[in-house]
């Protein structure tokens, strides 16, 4: 594990068309490590996320991305994801490849990832649309024990895998705490893990059975308090609702949301500038 | 607010609330499945079981949660559970009794489209997809779908099958395996929809007061037939009234707080 500035740490990482995981369920969603991607221009990326959520429809409206694999792509609670929607609608600023499952399917699909399987499965009854689609990657099998039908969901693999979590140790390690969503089976799925977290302790304040990747599944960590802002980190900070509901206006429109990536990702040095500029920190 | 002293929201969430009797495990989804459910627990049914997608079981928040996964419902929850664990041990387990949906489409067997408006491969509109709904849809014992009733939304045939209800009627579902009922009832700012008994399709079984059987055909995309008696659903209770209102003036002082952010270095 390198504990390494967030802009070494994602140059490291992260490489164009890579297969990348930004996990976190609506909780510790790595947002200051998706404005290092899009600061350093990656390219060609295939993103992976169970609920894309805003950091996604940055990275998608500022021409990241080509393929994206997900379960449900909304704002949480307010209504669109308007840059995907434009990407898929209208092919703006290029087309993107869509992979998509339910959100079990999708867990599925890492928890067989983390455990080296080619594929999960699942019960099988009525197929709905999403079987029938161009390219579906659902197959159906039966069970060799009882004949029952099953559906079988491809393993993801991830290149990289990043997360942002509450804290680090002396010696590396990483604690979540809270909502952990699939973070566990992304980050073990993955090839490499990039962690970003919000503060260096010399121990971790691990109850029992708390959820601790140990520093030798982490290539590469980065110390960035308000990592996670406008999603949360509990003990820390509370999700902005506020940021949620106004990025439905900011991102309704090409223009109003790259004139707001060119001056608050683009146009400054790290996250904690842009957590200046909003107001969230002195 | 209309003449009526209520509003078409405060009507279907107030109705909603009235369907979960205590102690049920219910799964709930945001927006006004969430205010339901959590009126529900804060007048008739204090021991309901909320189980919301981010894995928090057993949240009692004391404002709505905005996302699906707010700080408020981890830190009410009596456990949280990652999600592979959610789906798997908890829904497709059979452990949940009572699942909710919504949708921007559904068709007269209670089938729901969330995914798009259009063709998959070039939508008109893209939607955000299925999220839990289609395994919701599958393995909730029972299943209430709660959505405004419009000819667009109310359609003959659906876009897109996300989440299936009785698929195409007359024991389909059933003959598929799935293990929960289905829609047994669609509660709508017009009043609530039944499936019939051996068809299966939905029909008109109750309507709130002073809404006529001809004002909810119209706004109906298909025939919509009428069950052989209507109820006639109450008003809301004016003491749900209080808590549902007083919950919502809580939430939005609640979401409009700003954030501090303390950059320890």
């Amino acid at each position: 594990m390198a504990l390494l500035p967030l802009n070494e740490a994602i140059a490291t990482c992260v490489n164009d068309g890579d297969a990348v995981a930004l996990e976190g369920f609506t909780h510790l969603i790595p947002f200051a490590a998706g404005h290092e991607i899009i600061r350093l221009g990656r390219r060609n990326l295939h993103l992976i996320r169970m609920t894309p959520d805003l950091i996604y429809d940055q990275l998608i409206g500022m021409g990241c991305a080509t393929r994206l694999t997900f379960s449900w792509g909304g704002n949480p609670g307010v209504g669109s994801l308007h840059r995907l929607r434009d990407a898929v609608e209208r092919q703006w600023p290029q087309p993107l490849a869509l992979t998509e499952f339910s959100h079990a399917e999708l867990a599925l699909a890492y928890q067989a990832g983390a455990s080296g399987m080619s594929c999960g499965l699942m019960p099988h009854y009525a197929d709905t649309d999403l079987a029938r689609v161009p390219g579906a990657s659902l197959r159906t099998v039966r069970c060799p024990f009882t004949g029952r039908l099953l559906t079988a969901v491809p393993a993801v693999n991830p290149d990289v895998t990043i997360l942002h979590a509450q804290q680090i140790d002396a010696e590396g390690n990483v604690l979540i705490r809270g909502i952990v969503g699939a973070a566990r089976e992304a980050a073990l799925a993955a090839r490499r893990v990039l962690v970003t977290v919000e503060e260096r302790v010399e121990r971790l304040a691990a109850d029992l059975n708390a959820v601790v990747l140990p520093s030798w599944l982490i290539s590469a960590a980065s110390i960035v308090p308000g990592g996670a802002y406008p999603s949360y980190a509990q003990g820390y900070y509370p999700r902005d609702n506020r940021f949620y509901l106004a990025w439905d206006e900011i991102a309704r429109d090409r223009r109003t949301f790259t004139a707001w990536m060119e001056r608050h990702v683009l146009g400054m040095p790290d996250h904690a500038a842009l957590l200046r500029a909003l107001g969230v920190a002195a | 607010m209309s003449a009526t002293g209520y509003t078409p929201d405060e009507i279907m969430t107030v109705t909603a609330a009235r369907h979960l009797r205590d102690r049920a495990v219910c799964f709930v989804g945001i927006g006004l499945p969430s205010a339901a459910c959590n009126l529900a627990r804060m007048t008739h049914a204090p021991r309901l079981v909320l189980i919301y997608e981010s894995g928090t079981v057993g949240a009692r928040p004391a404002v709505l949660p905005l996302s699906i996964g707010d700080g408020e419902l981890a830190e009410t929850a009596t456990s949280i559970v990652p999600l592979p664990e959610i789906f798997a041990h908890y829904l497709q387990r059979g452990r949940v009794d009572v699942g909710f949906l919504g949708a921007a489409q559904i068709d007269r067997y209670g089938n729901l489209n969330s995914t798009v408006i259009g063709d998959y491969a070039h939508p008109k509109v893209r939607l955000p997809g299925a999220g839990g709904a289609s395994e919701i849809a599958t393995y909730a014992r029972e299943v209430l779908v709660i959505m405004k009733q419009t000819p667009r939304s109310f359609v003959a045939q659906l876009d897109f099958l996300t989440s299936a209800g009785y698929l195409t009627g007359c024991g389909a579902r059933a003959a598929s395996g799935s293990p929960g009922a289905g829609p047994r009832a669609v509660i709508t700012d017009f009043g609530v929809l039944r499936p019939h008994s051996e068809t299966e399709e939905l029909e008109l079984a109750a309507l709130y007061p002073g809404i006529g059987v001809d004002a909810a055909r119209a706004a109906t995309g298909w025939p919509l037939k009428v069950a052989a008696h209507i109820e006639t659903l109450p008003a809301p209770e004016p003491d749900a009234l209080a808590v549902l209102r007083d919950l919502e003036a809580r939430t939005r002082e609640a979401h409009a707080r700003p954030i501090r952010i303390n950059l320890r270095n």
